[in-house]
């Protein structure tokens, strides 16, 4: 049996820790690119399309992470379409993401006063306008710090993807723990890792909210 | 192709599987939201040492996974002595985890309420348990009950993850049947549909416990 420093455990969770970034990288950049189009359909203001974003948010909020990475990973391929863990992880965090930011989003900019788009309207501008000039420089500043805040989420949420087999933090932290057999200082380090990747998101979430609060 | 009567032979499995899932999240629910009370009132009230402990806990719960939290509770703590079955691991885990999340809720509660209330109720002659009961705690759970309704919410949805140290949960009986009639699609599909009729149902529910609990102010 091949004995395991405290320095081979460590450095092998670290190399799963890239895995773990990463993924949270693309689940979060596939998250905001589909909560901008959710968005957008949300503010075209027509009733089947703000009808579609509601139902996307309650299913993809009111469903376990974990069921959503099963139907993605075991379920797309029972039906035909093979798919990675990877790229399972990926789609679930996705729809998970976006469900969640579209939802933060719609609180920032529902906070704006409907004056200013009555006020735009006015004015002359049109919808484009009134959105790139008027509504998203504003929201957008609201919208910051709870966007990072939910990162977090994210992170924690990649964690999921270990039981669907791919080899991140968690799953290597169970591997090492299989070959290991020390549990405790095994999930231990790897909840520090989770927390040193997260705690920075957390605080800058709050100093960002402090931040324009202030300016609000 | 999908075929959703194969599932039907494993109807009692799926009812049982959802009955251990409201059943850890009605108990959970309970004590993840007094610990979050006892939290948040040390955390506003209490010294300096003990809201340095309670940040840190809270800290630490809401940055690391709950899953990892999970496997450090079951697996981690048997090596220091601790032996835990996996429902008293899974209690435990759900309980620590809400606990924090409410801790920050109540906490932004109770940081609401102004310190003049404290003093008006001690002039119209309220003892501290009336006080904190009457005047503190009931108007500062009414501001932030739909942000802890919907925290207990997604504590419930997590819960699905304590099938991974075979809890008999819903994912449980999920696994289980797919595993037995390869309809793995339509499992999770049933599955997740049992999921989100418990989200409602726990929203609705609230709704009415909000309703009875915060009725004074209709009756102004």
């Amino acid at each position: 049996m091949i004995e395991f420093s405290n320095w081979d455990i460590l450095r092998n969770l670290l190399i799963a820790t890239q895995w773990t970034v990463l993924l949270s990288i693309a689940a979060f950049a596939g998250g905001t690119a589909v909560a901008l189009v959710l968005t957008a359909m949300r503010l075209t203001r027509n009733v089947a399309m703000m009808r579609i974003v509601k139902v996307y948010v309650e299913l993809f909020q009111g469903t376990p992470l974990l069921m959503q990475m099963f139907l993605c990973f075991f379920g797309l391929s029972m039906v035909g379409y093979e798919i990675s863990a990877w790229g399972a992880a990926i789609l679930s965090l996705t729809l998970f993401t976006s469900a969640f930011l579209v939802e933060i989003w719609r609180g920032c900019i529902d906070t704006l006063p409907k004056g200013q788009w009555e006020a735009s309207r006015v004015l002359g501008l049109n919808f484009l306008q009134t959105l790139r000039h008027v509504i998203l420089p504003q929201a957008t500043k609201v919208a910051f710090a709870p966007t990072v805040g939910f990162s977090v989420q994210v992170v924690k949420g990649t964690a999921l993807a270990s039981v669907i087999g791919f080899v991140e933090l968690t799953k290597a932290g169970t591997m090492l723990n299989n070959a290991t057999f020390e549990p405790f200082k095994v999930f231990a380090f790897v909840a520090l890792i989770y927390f040193a990747l997260c705690y920075p998101l957390s605080l800058c979430s709050k100093y960002l909210e402090k931040k324009y609060h202030v300016a609000r | 192709m999908l075929n959703f009567s194969d599932l039907l032979p494993y109807t009692d499995m799926f009812l049982g599987g959802l009955l251990t899932t409201l059943e850890l999240t009605v108990l959970t629910t309970v004590l993840g939201i007094l610990v979050g009370t006892t939290c948040a009132a040390i955390r506003q009230y209490g010294s300096v040492g003990s809201k340095r402990a309670v940040a840190a806990y809270v800290e630490l719960i809401r940055n690391t996974p709950f899953i990892v939290q999970l496997f450090f509770i079951f697996f981690g703590l048997p090596s220091i002595g601790l032996m835990l079955t996996p429902w008293q691991a899974s209690i435990i885990a759900l309980t620590i985890n809400l606990g924090a999340y409410s801790t920050e809720i109540i906490r932004a509660g109770l940081s609401n309420i102004p310190k003049g209330q404290w003093e008006a109720a001690k002039v119209l002659g309220l003892n501290f348990r009336q006080t904190l009961i009457r005047v503190i705690f009931t108007p500062a759970f009414e501001k932030i009950y739909p942000a802890l309704t919907s925290q207990c919410i997604i504590v419930m949805l997590g819960s699905a993850v304590l099938s991974q140290i075979s809890v008999e949960d819903l994912t449980y009986a999920a696994n289980l049947v797919q595993s037995r009639n390869f309809r793995a699609f339509e499992s999770y599909v049933v599955t997740a549909l049992m999921y989100l009729g418990l989200a409602m149902f726990m929203r609705y529910v609230f709704t009415l416990i909000g309703k009875r609990v915060f009725a004074f102010r209709e009756a102004q």
